[in-house]
């Protein structure tokens, strides 16, 4: 029965920590509805059975029970105890990575996440790891606060701005699972979702060395663009539909005439197009936040060329 | 002692039913309050400033349930979200909560449970309440100018880069701080001070003995949040460079200092309530409170332990592995004095004669409510499964179970404990009770579904959320919606208990011990015409009441434990 209760409450054990923190959170749990149960009947036995009888009860004067009050220090700090060295033991295996861990870098952005593998490829919003063996993240941020969690493998870590910070995990076996952002970071804190996809080995190896070709292929600089408009993050808040995401929809964007909230208006060309994609800051468009990253030394003059034809390309 | 060599003569003073003048009527028109020195005035006054805000963030919480309805947008954008449960946060934390129990209940009942004409410092008092109004405003500017959109805890470098009105914000909750101070120190000095002859450490009201703890945490903790706040507001308007990796500062410093403040407040707003509990379970128990100095020393080491356990928010931080095994370590004794507390509870209600009014089922609602709220504690303490939990549902879910199924169900017992005392009316029974049953349920139907969103994995403070939550998510909607009719209808019984006529409340409609109950509702402009004399423990329940009414004549309040010496013959028997 308590297989089925947590099948409910808990995501599906993925991970190799997984079955061990759950069942810790089982125990917790049992243990807890145990004493509460002893408690809620405890009070409902004493309300209805010394219920008061007449205005003038006299009721026995019990003042302390030395024995009493010893057992009810001494049990839960015996079940605490226990509580405490079995979660410990736990969080010291997610803290020590084998060292024959799998690394990716990992940056934050707001709002999207980066992975950069050992050969140079890089994904936006999508890891792939290989399948039952363990995985390495080394992550920072690039601006903000973030927080990388997998419910699937019962792992969370800050990402901080200016040191970098590990987590890692092995998968038991080749799936897909959804990545949150747990530490509030702004508007768009709750669409900085990612999927991790665990491979089988093999499949992982072909996988990242397709990815290798097609970033050394010289493509045409649409193509090059939209593949930058993915892998750089910035669909995590320019819609290519005319809707609004995050930030002002790319679609139409060219030749367009922009208000500003400094009450300037402007047309998006070419220049205007680079300068917002380096200093996103400098001129705000009504009716959105201050809140894209600089893409100033992340990106090519030749990649903000290929963005900038991309977006040329959407008319 | 100059006193003692006086004549004094011990005697019972009978209480006046239906008084004609007491403090309401002392004085009249709106200066006769701003200006007041009197503790019941000011506790009164505090009492409607946070009922206020408890309004405003209730409403605020029921925009968020409601746009959280669907999973995408359902009236409102990220941003306003964003602001808005920031403000919930933060009003319900710096605006009513933490005044809650102490400043409005505690100020009018300290000195009265004491036998005290007033606190010890009438005008500081006042100034408190004047410092707490000034934060208030200018967090209403902040509201005003744009809002913030941090949540309540400021967390930098999102807070010093955002640009909306944090600097007003946190320098309004710099200045409440002051006021939390300047309250604590006046407690402090008050319970020391000012207990009525007789009144030894042992016979202190265990309400009073919460509140002693409780101002020793605001007195250390506060000055720390207001440096931290301090700190902040330099970086972001002169650029020093503390906190934020951009300037050579360390955001994880930030975490430590809020905390160093947050979690010891954890207990400022809880401690006080469990004060209220032993008031209310013991009175209507009609027993000797069990366990006596275990609840009140329990109380202080709960004060203690949580100064040394901040880091328990910090866990997935980036705090060192040895801090991060240490504060989890600590953390799990802050659950025994707990534990002691309800047990003890329980146990007084044992042989008892136990009478369900109105305050008794919100105090046995709160013993279900906090023992979740504890329980999930342990859970969220233990380290391997707190990096699941950590920023999720589970974790507002618990400390709703903590702060409202604990200190708002205490405050509730607390309101309907004293109203009579307060307002020398009582209200209508039959439909507190019924609002009481609508409240727990609709608690439960909130909260107990963000437990299981957390476990699942569900994050907190998201506009937008995965459709697998979604039924979760409407469950505890649903439950806001019942919360809110519960609210409404203690609201509205308790506006015409004031109006209506012949609901008189007599002086001690409970048949409780304490000094409160022993002198008129509403009480006297100087709560007593005489000088209380204390002989036994407040939750002496086989003692004839007549002994809990002695005291003797003059009202100059300063009569203090050395002054008077119990009668041989009496002291024996005590």
């Amino acid at each position: 029965m308590l297989e089925t209760i947590n099948r409910y409450i808990l995501p599906q054990v993925s991970s190799t920590f997984a079955a061990d923190v759950d069942a810790l959170f089982t125990f917790i749990n049992v243990t807890s509805v145990i004493i509460l149960l002893g408690i809620t009947v405890a009070i409902f036995y004493f309300s209805i059975k010394y219920r008061r009888k007449s205005e003038d009860d006299v009721t026995p004067v019990i003042r302390f029970n030395t024995m009493l009050e010893v057992t009810w220090i001494t049990i839960p700090l015996i079940l605490v105890l226990i509580v405490f060295a079995w979660g410990f033991r736990g969080y010291i295996d997610m803290r020590t990575p084998p060292g024959n861990a799998y690394e990716v870098y990992v940056t934050a952005n707001s709002f999207f996440w980066q992975f950069t593998y050992p050969n140079g490829v890089q994904t936006t919003d999508e890891l792939y790891v290989p399948a039952g063996r363990p995985v390495k993240l080394i992550m920072q941020s690039r601006d903000v606060i973030h927080s990388f969690f997998v419910p699937d493998f019962r792992i969370k870590q800050d990402v901080l701005p200016g040191r970098y910070t590990t987590l890692w995990f092995e998968t038991l076996t080749s799936g897909e699972h959804v990545i949150f952002c747990t530490e509030y970071c702004g508007t768009g804190h709750s669409a900085m979702d990612g999927m991790v996809y665990a491979l089988e080995p093999d499949e992982f190896n072909a996988w990242l060395n397709e990815q290798k070709e097609l970033s050394e292929r010289e493509l045409p600089l649409a193509e090059l663009g939209r593949n930058l408009y993915t892998s750089q993050g910035c669909a995590g808040c320019h819609s290519l539909d005319g809707s609004v995401v995050i930030g002002p929809t790319f679609q139409g964007l060219y030749g367009a005439e922009r208000q500003f909230t400094d009450g300037t208006s402007r047309v998006a060309d070419e220049e205007y197009l680079r300068e917002s994609i380096k200093y996103p800051g400098r001129v705000i468009n009504v009716g959105f936040n201050n809140i894209m990253p600089s893409y100033e030394g992340q990106l090519s003059d030749d990649q903000i060329t290929a963005i900038i034809e991309f977006i040329k390309e959407l008319e | 002692m100059a006193a003692a060599s006086k004549d004094l003569k011990i005697r019972e003073f009978p209480v006046e039913e239906n008084p004609t003048e007491h403090y309401l009527n002392a004085g009249k028109g709106l200066k006769s309050w701003l200006f007041t020195v009197d503790h019941k005035r000011i506790g009164l006054m505090y009492l409607a400033s946070i009922i206020l805000f408890f309004f405003v963030g209730g409403m605020l919480a029921l925009a968020l349930r409601i746009e959280l309805w669907e999973p995408a947008r359902t009236f409102m954008d990220a941003d306003t979200y964003n602001r808005v449960f920031t403000l919930h946060g933060a009003i319900m934390v710096f605006l009513f909560i933490i005044p809650s129990i102490p400043a409005a209940l505690g100020n009018f009942f300290l000195p009265m449970m004491l036998g005290a004409k007033d606190v010890a410092f009438p005008r500081l008092n006042l100034l408190s309440f004047w410092i707490y109004s000034i934060g208030a405003l200018f967090t209403l500017y902040s509201i005003a100018y744009g809002g913030v959109d941090t949540g309540w805890t400021f967390y930098t470098p999102y807070s010093t880069s955002t640009g909306t009105a944090v600097i007003s914000m946190t320098l309004g909750v710099f200045i409440m701080g002051f006021s939390s101070i300047l309250t604590g120190i006046n407690f402090i000095v008050t319970i020391h001070k000012m207990r009525a002859p007789g009144q030894t450490w042992g016979k202190l009201p265990l309400f009073l003995w919460s509140l002693y703890a409780t101002s020793i945490i605001q007195v250390l903790a506060t000055p720390n949040l207001a440096i931290t706040f301090l700190l902040l507001i330099l970086e972001s308007t002169l650029g020093v460079g503390i906190f934020d990796p951009a300037l050579g500062g360390d955001p994880v410093l930030y975490q430590h200092f809020f905390w160093f403040y947050s979690h010891p407040a954890v207990y400022i707003m809880i401690v006080p309530a469990f004060g209220i509990i032993s008031e209310v379970i013991s009175t209507f128990s009609k027993k000797t409170i069990f366990g006596y100095w275990l609840i009140a020393l329990s109380s202080l080491a709960i004060a203690f332990i949580g100064f040394l356990v901040w880091g328990h928010h910090m866990f997935v931080s980036g705090q060192s592995e040895l801090s991060t095994v240490i504060f989890s370590f600590l953390t799990f004794f802050v659950g025994i004095p707990t534990g002691i507390k309800i047990l003890n509870w329980i146990a007084t209600m044992y042989k008892g004669s136990i009478d369900l009014k109105t305050p008794m089922i919100y105090a046995l609602m709160f013993l279900f409510l906090f023992s979740i709220g504890g329980f999930t504690g342990i859970m969220l303490g233990a380290l391997s499964v707190n990096v699941h939990l950590h920023d999720t549902y589970y974790v507002v879910a618990h400390f709703h179970y903590v702060m409202m199924g604990g200190t708002v169900f205490a405050f509730l017992a607390g309101i309907h404990y004293w109203w009579p005392k307060m307002t020398g009316k009582m209200y209508n029974e039959l439909w507190a009770k019924i609002a009481s049953v609508i409240l727990f349920i609709g608690f439960n139907v909130t909260f107990l579904p963000q437990f299981v969103m957390g476990s699942q994995g569900m994050p907190r403070r998201y506009y937008s959320y995965i459709e697998q939550f979604q039924t979760l998510h409407q469950t505890s909607t649903v439950g806001s919606w019942i919360l809110g009719v519960g609210f409404i209808i203690v609201g509205i019984y308790l506006a015409i208990s004031l109006f209506s006529k012949n609901n008189r409340a007599s002086s001690n409609p409970w048949g409780a011990r304490a000094l409160e109950w022993m002198t008129t509702s509403p009480p006297a402009h100087h709560n007593f015409n005489h000088t209380p004399v204390v002989l036994h423990n407040p939750y002496d329940f086989h003692k004839p009441i007549s002994e809990f009414r002695l005291g003797i004549d003059g009202s100059d309040g300063h009569h203090s434990s050395e002054d008077v010496s119990t009668p041989k013959e009496v002291g024996d028997k005590v």
